[in-house]
């Protein structure tokens, strides 16, 4: 029962209503949502958004969604360059920003730094200060990326200066250089560290408090499919899609 | 008079075609190339930097490919042992293997955690990530099957019969390599040796995942056209890219005339 | 001790091909291998310089065993007494004249100073004193045949190989440079062995000859019991005789069906006949008186051979016959055309096989 609901509450949202859930809706038969949907999502969304996108394919058949992570600032620039995409889903304002065709981001889910450290935190790191001493290699996202500019953020707060050993270019691959051993930390995002927590252990530092990325997601104005594409914005407001982004680690907006 | 060839048609226009295919993306760079501020983005000390890197670790990795290359390639070319099939086959993976998978190959070989790597850090303290020198084992690792490839070739091509005549004057083996075989295939192996450095100063994917990305240490020019463009500043990751091209056209030009031309 | 400079019998199989050869060279003598294309001449050459090892018998140069596979004895080229002029001479291109000469001597410690003195040496000796500092590809064919000379000599070889030296120059330079390699082969203080197909270069150069066929010595002796007793039909046609095998019997021998040969030589058994072309004549009627042997025999090939004819007849036993142009006309010669044969008895040569 509660697929169906979902999917009438996709419906609805899609037909204006704003409303994130309505029980009463009755059955429809199609809301004219079809073919493909193309979402460009920042790396941090992987894990949930595919499986908010086989979600949704369930509700709506026919219905095919096909992602594109990777940095939020690369994917700004692919669709600046006139990228086919549908919906970008940013893991912060600032690359929403650049990209000129967004209409009307709206902000769906927060996530927050954490340190993320080899499993058992061998170097019993407690917090930022326990990221500065010499022998230690640390990875940080370049700061064009979200990630790495709330790594920024949340440095200055806690007055400490971190010198990495390379600076990735999206969280993904700050967080397999932990994986691999190769770096002994690494700030990336609490939903980052959760999706791998069978490789690496999640620090919470109070810093991070400060430096509180904002997630926006837009419908494109050359959007092969507007109606697909406005209904997958609105399926990321359901309670359904909700609950996976909390799953994750995200925080509600 | 020279006499002028006739060149058939469906030769013409298939050659055309793949030369405008080969030049359209460089003119598409050079129309959006910001000239007026070029001169002050060639004087930024990251440009610089990342160039200096770029030729350091580029003509370090096609020395090291040299090194282990070309007598790999004698093998190749000169010595039957069985599976060498298998060897000549293993040799053209980096070849076929995306280069970022590629990277992550070197990271569980050489890696801190690496079969070899954890090895190395354990006893010397050393690990190759991160450094410059990851850098020109990740680029030497992508351009070597071009260097052992043409060497080969070379040496298939050349005549043996050389050898034997230094053998009956009294060379050894390896005096018969060094004086006969190497002066004998130096125009494959400078050529080679061109497509290597070549190969390894446009080296992106294999480096940025092994070695890491940090300027002064393990950013090359490729990525720092990468971080530019990642940054959003496509003008600059345009000039950057014009930056390495101008200078990569301008030294395989001169090594062209000096070397690769056949007498 | 034997005596004998190089003591070898070569026995190398490869495939289906299996050479068998058994080799002795005195101290400044010349041995020329004579054979046609395949016979063998060139793996033997190989064989002795350590290129090819030897499957079967042994190797023996100035008493060391250089290769010897019963004793698991082998000596590698770079390791032999033995110096090889290749058939297209293999000056390395990459060094100038000099250098090449001067490659041996380096490589046997000698320093640059001295190599290139001795390199110069040889040059002189071979006439190219003002051309050491040429690259191979400025020299022309007989020069470059010079240089490889030079430079296989450099090293004072006991054994000297040659393959076929002058197979890769034209009518003129071959000329002379034969007769200045017969020189420097007189002065070779050492063993000279040459690969050829050439007869004449055989001749001129060898002061013995090995006559291979197939992986085996078919006959082997001086140019002058050679050519005037050949064993072999590739022999006969190289030194342009008529050749006959057959079963002698005083003054005639029998040959092919029951044919006979009259001769006035006196053989027994198995025996050989031969006779040159130039003794056969050629009459459109059969001849009356002297001549012996004759017989009615068809035409079958002409072709010019100097400035005679050489005709081919076949009838009882197949003949060449060498006429002039003259006689030629007046017989009306053309293929298919019946004639008789004649040849003098006096002309002819028999012996033993």
């Amino acid at each position: 029962m509660r697929l169906r609901a979902a999917a009438l509450a996709a419906l609805v949202l899609l037909s204006g209503c704003g409303s994130t859930s309505d029980d009463e809706a009755t059955p429809a038969e199609s809301g004219g949502v079809t073919g493909t949907v193309t979402v460009f999502a920042a790396a941090s969304l992987t894990e949930s958004f595919t499986t908010i996108g086989e979600q949704f394919e369930q509700k709506n058949p026919g219905t095919t969604v096909t992602f594109s992570f990777a940095g939020s600032s690369a994917l700004a620039t692919q669709i600046n360059e006139g990228a086919p995409a549908d919906v970008f889903a940013s893991a912060a304002p600032k690359n929403m920003d650049a990209v000129t065709s967004a209409v009307t981001p709206t902000t769906f889910a927060k996530n927050q730094l954490v340190i993320a450290v080899a499993k058992g935190n061998p170097k019993g790191i407690t917090g930022l200060a326990g990221l500065t001493g010499a022998d230690l290699k640390v990875a940080l996202c370049a700061e064009a990326v979200p990630c790495g500019a709330a790594a920024e953020t949340a440095t200055e707060a806690a007055g400490v200066t971190i010198t990495p050993v390379t600076l990735e270019q999206d969280v993904k691959a700050a967080l397999s250089k932990v994986k691999l051993g190769e770096v002994d930390a690494s700030l990336v995002y609490r939903t980052d560290a959760k999706a791998a927590a069978a490789d690496v252990d999640a620090v919470e530092f109070p810093e991070s408090e400060k430096a509180i990325n904002d997630y926006p997601i837009a419908v494109l104005k050359e959007a092969k499919n507007p109606v697909g594409a406005q209904a997958f914005v609105a399926y990321i407001g359901t309670d359904e899609a909700k609950a996976v982004l909390t799953e994750a680690g995200f925080q509600a907006p | 008079m020279t006499r002028r060839t006739r060149v058939p048609v469906p030769l013409l226009v298939p050659a055309a075609l793949g030369l405008v295919f080969l030049v359209l993306p460089l003119v598409g760079l050079l129309a959006r190339t910001p000239w007026s501020t070029l001169p002050q983005r060639l004087a930024e000390p990251e440009v610089a930097m990342a160039l200096r890197l770029s030729m350091l670790t580029s003509t370090l990795a096609t020395l090291l490919c040299l090194v282990f290359g070309v007598p790999l390639a004698w093998m190749l070319a000169r010595v039957e042992f069985p599976g060498r099939r298998l060897v000549r086959a293993l040799i053209t993976v980096p070849l076929v293997l995306p280069p970022v998978v590629g990277g992550i190959a070197l990271l569980l070989a050489l890696g801190r955690r690496g079969l070899v790597g954890s090895w190395l850090d354990e006893n010397f303290g050393f690990s190759l990530p991160f450094t410059t020198a990851g850098v020109v084992v990740a680029e030497a690792f992508v351009a070597l099957p071009f260097l052992v490839i043409s060497v080969e070739g070379a040496l298939r091509g050349a005549d043996t019969r050389y050898e034997e005549a230094a053998a009956t004057l009294g060379a050894t083996r390896w005096i018969s390599f060094t004086h006969v075989t190497l002066p004998l295939v130096a125009p494959g192996i400078a050529a080679g040796g061109v497509l290597c450095w070549a190969r390894a100063l446009g080296e992106f994917g294999a480096t940025i995942t092994f070695a890491g990305n940090f300027p002064g240490v393990t950013q090359t020019m490729p990525l720092a056209v990468y971080q530019t463009m990642e940054s959003g500043d496509l003008e600059g990751a345009v000039v950057l890219s014009l930056i390495l091209l101008a200078v990569s056209v301008t030294i395989l030009a001169a090594l062209r005339d000096r070397w690769l031309t056949t007498p | 001790m034997t005596g004998h400079l190089v003591d070898a019998r070569l026995q190398v199989r490869r495939g289906t091909f299996a050479l068998d050869i058994a080799l002795r060279i005195q101290p400044g003598e010349t041995v020329a291998l004579l054979g046609p294309n395949g016979a063998g001449k060139t793996t033997a050459l190989r064989a002795l310089a350590g290129l090819t090892p030897l499957s079967g018998g042994h190797l023996t140069v100035d008493g060391h065993d250089l290769d010897h596979p019963e004793k698991k004895t082998w000596v590698p080229p770079e390791q032999r007494p033995i110096g090889v002029v290749f058939q297209d001479y293999l000056l390395f291109p990459h060094l100038s004249a000099r250098d090449n000469v001067a490659f041996g001597p380096r490589r046997h410690g000698v320093d640059r100073r001295t190599a290139h003195a001795t390199a110069d040496r040889w040059l002189e000796r071979v006439g190219l004193a003002d051309h050491g500092r040429r690259k191979p590809r400025q020299l022309s064919g007989g020069q470059a045949q010079r240089v490889a000379l030079a430079r296989a000599l450099a090293l004072d070889p006991a054994l000297l190989l040659l393959d076929e030296p002058l197979a890769a120059l034209d009518a003129r330079t071959r000329l002379e440079t034969r007769a200045e390699l017969n020189r420097h082969l007189t002065a070779h203080p050492g063993a000279a062995l040459l690969v050829t197909h050439d007869p004449l270069d055989a001749l001129v150069l060898a002061d013995r000859l090995v006559i291979v066929e197939d992986g085996r010595v078919v006959q082997e002796g001086d140019a002058a019991t050679i050519t005037a007793r050949p064993r072999t039909d590739y022999v006969a046609r190289l030194v342009g005789l008529n050749l006959y095998r057959g079963r002698g019997d005083g003054h005639t021998v029998e040959v092919a069906g029951g044919f006979a040969l009259t001769t006035t030589d006196t053989v027994h058994g198995e025996a050989f006949v031969a006779f040159p072309p130039s003794a056969v004549a050629l009459h459109p009627h059969r001849p009356d008186g002297s001549p012996r042997n004759t017989w009615s025999a068809t035409l079958t090939d002409i072709q010019r051979h100097g400035d005679n004819l050489r005709v081919r007849l076949d009838g009882p036993i197949n003949v060449a016959a060498d006429i002039t142009p003259a006689a030629a006309a007046h017989l009306e010669l053309e293929p298919g055309r019946e004639l008789w044969v004649a040849v003098k008895a006096a002309e002819t040569r028999a012996y033993t096989a």
